[in-house]
C-alpha cells in the first residue's frame, strides 16, 4: 500500500472517530432534547460518510477492487438522518404541552434544568 | 501490524466509547423520544463498527450486515416515533 494512500485513510478515519465521539458527547453534554437531535443527525451522520470513505479506500487498495456497495450505506444514511431527526423531533413536540420558547428571546441563566429528580409533571389524557 | 491496522484498532475503542455515552443516554434519559434518539446513534455507531472491524479482518462480508443494521433501525426509529405522536402504530 503506497504511502499516500495510508495517509488518506489514516485521515479518514480520524476524522470519521471523531465527529462519532462528538455525537456521543453531544448526547451526553447537551442540556434540552432540541439542542441534543443535533448531535446525532449531523456529527455522527458525518463521521459515519467518512469511516465508509475510508473503507472504500481501504478495499480499493488493498486489491479487492472497488465496492460501490458501501457508497449504498453512505446514500442511505445522508438520505434518512434528516428524516428520522425530524420525526423525533416532531415526536418530541407532540409531547409538550405548551410551544417551545421562541429562539429570539435570549435564554435565562437562572433558569433551573428539570431533571429526573424533579418532581414529575402531571399525566397527559 | 501496520499503522493502519493500529489506526483501526484505535478508532474502534473511539467508537465504542460514543456508543457507551449514547447507552448512557439510553438508560437515563428523561422522555421517549430522548430514548429513540439515542437508540438512533446507537445503531449509526454501530454501522461505523462493523465497517472497520471488516476492515481490520480485510473481509467484504460485514457489509451486507451494516446494510440490514441501516434499514432496520431507519425503520425502527420511524416506527417508535410515529408511536409516540399517535399513541397508535397501525394506521
Amino acid at each position: 500500500m503506497s504511502n499516500v494512500f495510508e495517509i488518506v485513510v489514516i485521515g479518514l478515519l480520524a476524522i470519521g472517530c471523531f465527529f462519532t465521539l462528538l455525537g456521543g458527547v453531544a448526547m451526553v453534554k447537551l442540556p434540552d432534547f432540541f439542542q441534543r437531535v443535533h448531535g446525532p443527525a449531523k456529527a455522527s451522520t458525518l463521521g459515519v460518510g467518512c469511516i465508509l470513505f475510508a473503507s472504500i479506500v481501504y478495499h480499493w487498495v488493498n486489491g479487492s477492487g472497488v465496492h460501490p456497495r458501501e457508497l449504498l450505506i453512505t446514500v442511505f444514511l445522508f438520505l434518512t438522518a434528516p428524516i428520522s431527526a425530524h420525526l423525533m423531533s416532531r415526536a418530541a413536540l407532540s409531547l409538550m404541552d405548551d410551544r417551545p420558547p421562541h429562539p429570539d428571546r435570549l435564554p435565562d441563566a437562572q433558569q433551573k434544568v428539570v431533571d429526573d429528580e424533579d418532581p414529575a409533571p402531571p399525566e397527559r389524557s | 501490524m501496520t499503522i493502519i491496522d493500529i489506526t483501526i484498532i484505535v478508532g474502534m475503542h473511539v467508537v465504542g466509547i460514543a456508543m457507551l455515552l449514547s447507552l448512557w443516554r439510553l438508560l437515563r434519559g428523561p422522555t421517549a423520544p430522548d430514548r429513540i434518539l439515542a437508540l438512533d446513534t446507537l445503531y449509526i455507531s454501530a454501522i461505523a463498527q462493523l465497517i472497520m472491524f471488516g476492515m481490520l479482518l480485510d473481509t467484504e462480508v460485514y457489509f451486507e450486515a451494516a446494510l440490514i443494521i441501516a434499514m432496520l433501525g431507519f425503520v425502527g426509529t420511524v416506527v417508535l416515533s410515529k408511536y409516540v405522536i399517535r399513541r397508535d402504530i397501525v394506521e
